[in-house]
C-alpha cells in the first residue's frame, strides 16, 4: 500500500524505506545483512511510538484526514458479514455521502450507517468529501426507524468534515434535516452505538451520532467547527489552525477528560492506515461488548439511559 | 503663459457634515429613511416605511409579546465559565464580561413563564447582541429548562430566537453537545404532547437552527430574517459564487418549504394567541 507521509512520519518512512532496499539488496546479492535489519526495525519501532506518543492536536487532526486512513466502507466489510446497502431517502435523492444499511456483525443484524469519503478524485466527487446533504441525513433518519421499527440495533461510523454548505443544501433544508435528526434520534427505542473514526465535523457528525454510546479512535477528532474556520473568525487568520485546534481541545483524551465520549479505541503505532485489520479488530471488540451491555436494557431504559447522559452535558455557574 | 497658473476648477471646501445627535435618529437600513427614535419604538422597531424589521433586544421582546408584569425569569444570574480556558485573538473570559456589560445581560438566553393574551406559556430566547446570541452550555441549559418548565407545568413552549453565531466556538464540543441536549429536551416534549412554536428572528443559524429552532410543532418568521445553516460567508468561500438576491431569507426559506408562516412584528403576539388557541382546542 502506497503510504502517503505526514511531516513528523518522514524520518520514520525513510527508515522503512532503507530496511526495505537493504531486504532487496540482500536477497539479490545473497548476503546475510539480518542484525542490521534488525536493529533498524527496532529503531523504526521506537521512533514511531516516540513520535505517536506526544502528538499535537494538530498532528492527529492530519491522521485524521490521511487519505489513506479506513473509511466506513473498509470497517463494514472487516466488521460485518452479508452488508445489504440501502439508498435513497424516498423524497429527493440518494446522497453517496453516507451510507447504511443491513449487516451482520457476531451472527447478528445490526444497521450500519456512516459517512463515507473517497479514495481519489473521482470517487471524492462521488461522496462529496464526506460531506452529506439533507437528503443524506434524511436517508439515514429513515433507516434508524425502519431499525426501530424491528428492534435492530444501530452503529453508526462517523467520518466527515460536516454537512455540506452550499445553495442545494440550504434549499432543501439542511438545518432542519439535522434537526430532526437530533429530536428522532434523542428517542429511538433501540441502542444506538457511535464511533467516530476520523473527522467529527460538528453538526454534520452528530446528526448521526446521539449514541447511547460514544467511542472514539485514538487519533479521531471531534469538533464544533473546522481549526480553519475557527482560526478565520476568533483570529482572523486561516493559518492559525493548528493553535485553533489545540484550543477547541478536539482530540480523544481531550473529550474523554470532559466525559463528552466514553471510550478511546487504541489505533496501532503510526496510526488505523499502518494496520487497518488491526484497528478493526480493536472496534470490533469495543462493539461486541458494548452490544451485549445495551441488550439488557429495555427500550425505555434505552431512551432514559440517552437523556440522561447528554441532559448532563455543559459546563456553567449558578449563583 | 498665464494658463499655467490658472486654476481649472474651483475647489469648493467641502460641506461640513450635519451632526444627528446621537439616540434621536436611527436611519432605516432598509430603505434609508431617517426615523424619530420615539416613533421607531412605538412602532415596535419596525420601520413605518418599508416594513424593515430592526432587531430588537430580550427585553424589549419580553415586552412586546408577554402580558405586563406576567413575566417571571429564572436563572438570571447562570453564567458561562470558561470549560476550556479558551485563549485566542480575544480570551473568553474577557469578551464574556465585555459582553456583560454592554447588554445588561448575564448570557446570551433568557427564560422564564408568562402570559401570553389569555395563555399562560414557558418561554426562552436569545439575544443577538450577546456573542452573536450563540449557543453554549447556558444557552443551551436554559432552554433545556425552559422545556422541562413546560412539561411539569403542561404549558405550551415558545422559542424566540436571534442567534446568527449558532454554536459558540469558545465552548468547543460543549457547545455542540447543547444541540444534543435541547434535542432530547425536544423530544419528551413532543412526547408529552405538548405544543412547541418556533419564532425564528434575525439572524438565526448553525448550532441553533439545527436544533431546538427547527424541531417546532410550527414555525413562524419574522419578515426578511436571514435563517442559516451554514452563513452566507462560509458558503460563498465553498462554492466561490455570488449568492443571489433574498438567499436564506424569511421569504426564501417559506418558499421552499421550512418554515410555516411569515408574521409582521406588529401581528405576533395575536398570531401566537391564535395558534395556542388552535393546540388548546381539545384539551379542555
Amino acid at each position: 500500500m502506497a503510504v502517503n507521509g505526514l511531516e513528523f512520519e518522514k524520518p520514520i518512512i525513510e527508515l522503512e524505506k532503507r530496511i526495505k532496499e537493504l531486504k532487496a539488496f540482500a536477497s539479490t546479492e545473497n548476503i546475510d545483512f539480518s542484525d542490521e535489519i534488525k536493529i533498524l526495525e527496532k529503531k523504526v519501532v521506537e521512533s514511531k511510538k516516540r513520535a505517536h506518543r506526544n502528538l499535537t492536536a494538530w498532528q492527529r487532526m492530519q491522521i485524521a484526514r490521511h487519505p489513506d486512513r479506513p473509511y466506513t466502507l473498509d470497517y463494514i466489510n472487516a466488521l460485518t458479514k452479508n452488508f445489504i446497502e440501502l439508498r435513497g431517502d424516498r423524497a429527493f435523492a440518494d446522497d453517496q455521502a453516507i451510507i447504511g444499511g443491513f449487516a451482520s456483525f457476531q451472527d447478528k443484524t445490526v444497521m450500519v450507517i456512516g459517512h463515507q469519503k473517497g479514495r481519489n478524485t473521482k470517487e471524492n466527487i462521488t461522496r462529496n468529501f464526506g460531506m452529506p446533504h439533507p437528503e443524506g441525513y434524511r436517508k439515514m433518519l429513515r433507516l434508524m426507524k425502519m431499525a426501530e421499527k424491528f428492534s435492530i440495533p444501530v452503529i453508526a461510523f462517523i467520518d466527515t468534515p460536516g454537512a455540506y454548505p452550499g445553495i442545494g443544501a440550504e434549499e432543501r433544508g439542511q438545518a432542519e434535516a439535522i434537526a430532526r435528526n437530533l429530536k428522532e434520534m434523542a428517542h429511538l427505542q433501540v441502542p444506538m452505538i457511535v464511533v467516530i473514526t476520523g473527522e467529527g465535523g460538528s453538526g454534520g457528525a452528530l446528526a448521526i451520532g446521539l449514541g447511547n454510546k460514544v467511542f472514539m479512535l485514538e487519533n479521531a477528532v471531534y469538533f464544533v467547527c473546522t481549526p480553519e474556520a475557527c482560526g478565520a473568525i476568533l483570529w482572523k487568520d486561516r493559518t492559525k489552525a493548528p493553535e485553533a485546534a489545540k484550543a477547541l481541545c478536539i482530540t480523544a483524551s481531550d473529550l474523554k477528560k470532559f466525559e463528552i465520549i466514553d471510550t478511546i479505541i487504541p489505533e496501532p503505532v503510526g496510526g488505523a492506515h499502518r494496520n487497518p485489520n488491526k484497528t478493526a479488530e480493536n472496534i470490533k471488540n469495543t462493539l461486541k461488548t458494548c452490544l451485549i451491555e445495551l441488550a439488557k436494557l429495555s427500550p425505555e431504559e434505552i431512551i432514559n439511559q440517552r437523556y440522561e447522559k447528554y441532559r448532563k452535558m455543559g459546563k456553567f455557574l449558578e449563583k | 503663459m498665464a494658463w499655467f497658473g490658472k486654476r481649472q476648477y474651483t475647489v469648493l471646501p467641502a460641506t461640513k457634515k450635519r451632526d444627528i445627535p446621537d439616540g434621536l435618529w436611527t436611519k432605516c437600513p432598509g430603505c434609508g429613511e431617517i426615523i424619530y427614535n420615539k416613533n421607531l419604538n412605538k412602532n415596535l422597531s419596525v420601520c413605518p416605511k418599508c416594513r424593515f424589521h430592526n432587531r430588537i433586544s430580550v427585553q424589549e421582546r419580553i415586552a412586546q409579546l408577554v402580558v405586563k408584569n406576567t413575566f417571571v425569569e429564572y436563572d438570571k444570574n447562570m453564567q458561562s465559565v470558561d470549560p476550556l480556558n479558551f485563549k485566542a485573538y480575544k480570551n473568553y473570559k474577557d469578551k464574556i464580561a465585555q459582553e456583560q456589560k454592554k447588554t445588561g445581560l448575564k448570557e446570551a438566553a433568557v427564560y422564564g413563564e408568562g402570559d401570553i393574551g389569555s395563555f399562560h406559556v414557558s418561554i426562552a430566547l436569545t439575544d443577538y447582541r450577546f456573542i452573536m446570541g450563540s449557543m453554549g452550555s447556558v444557552v443551551g441549559e436554559k432552554v433545556t429548562r425552559a422545556i422541562e418548565l413546560a412539561i411539569d407545568k403542561k404549558i405550551p413552549f415558545i422559542s424566540v430566537s436571534a442567534s446568527g453565531g449558532g454554536a459558540r466556538m469558545y465552548e468547543g464540543i460543549f457547545s455542540l453537545m447543547q444541540m444534543a441536549k435541547t434535542s432530547a429536551a425536544v423530544a419528551r416534549l413532543s412526547d408529552e404532547k405538548i405544543p412547541f412554536i418556533s419564532v425564528i428572528t434575525d439572524p438565526t443559524g448553525g448550532g441553533v437552527s439545527a436544533s431546538f429552532a427547527f424541531q417546532a410543532d410550527v414555525i413562524v418568521a419574522e419578515p426578511r430574517a436571514l435563517i442559516t445553516f451554514a452563513g452566507p460567508r462560509v458558503i460563498e468561500q465553498t462554492i466561490h459564487q455570488k449568492l443571489p438576491e433574498g438567499f436564506q431569507r424569511s421569504e426564501f426559506l417559506l418558499e421552499h418549504g421550512m418554515i410555516d408562516m411569515i408574521v409582521d412584528r406588529s401581528e405576533l403576539k395575536q398570531k401566537l394567541v391564535d395558534l395556542i388557541g388552535h393546540f388548546d382546542s381539545y384539551s379542555k
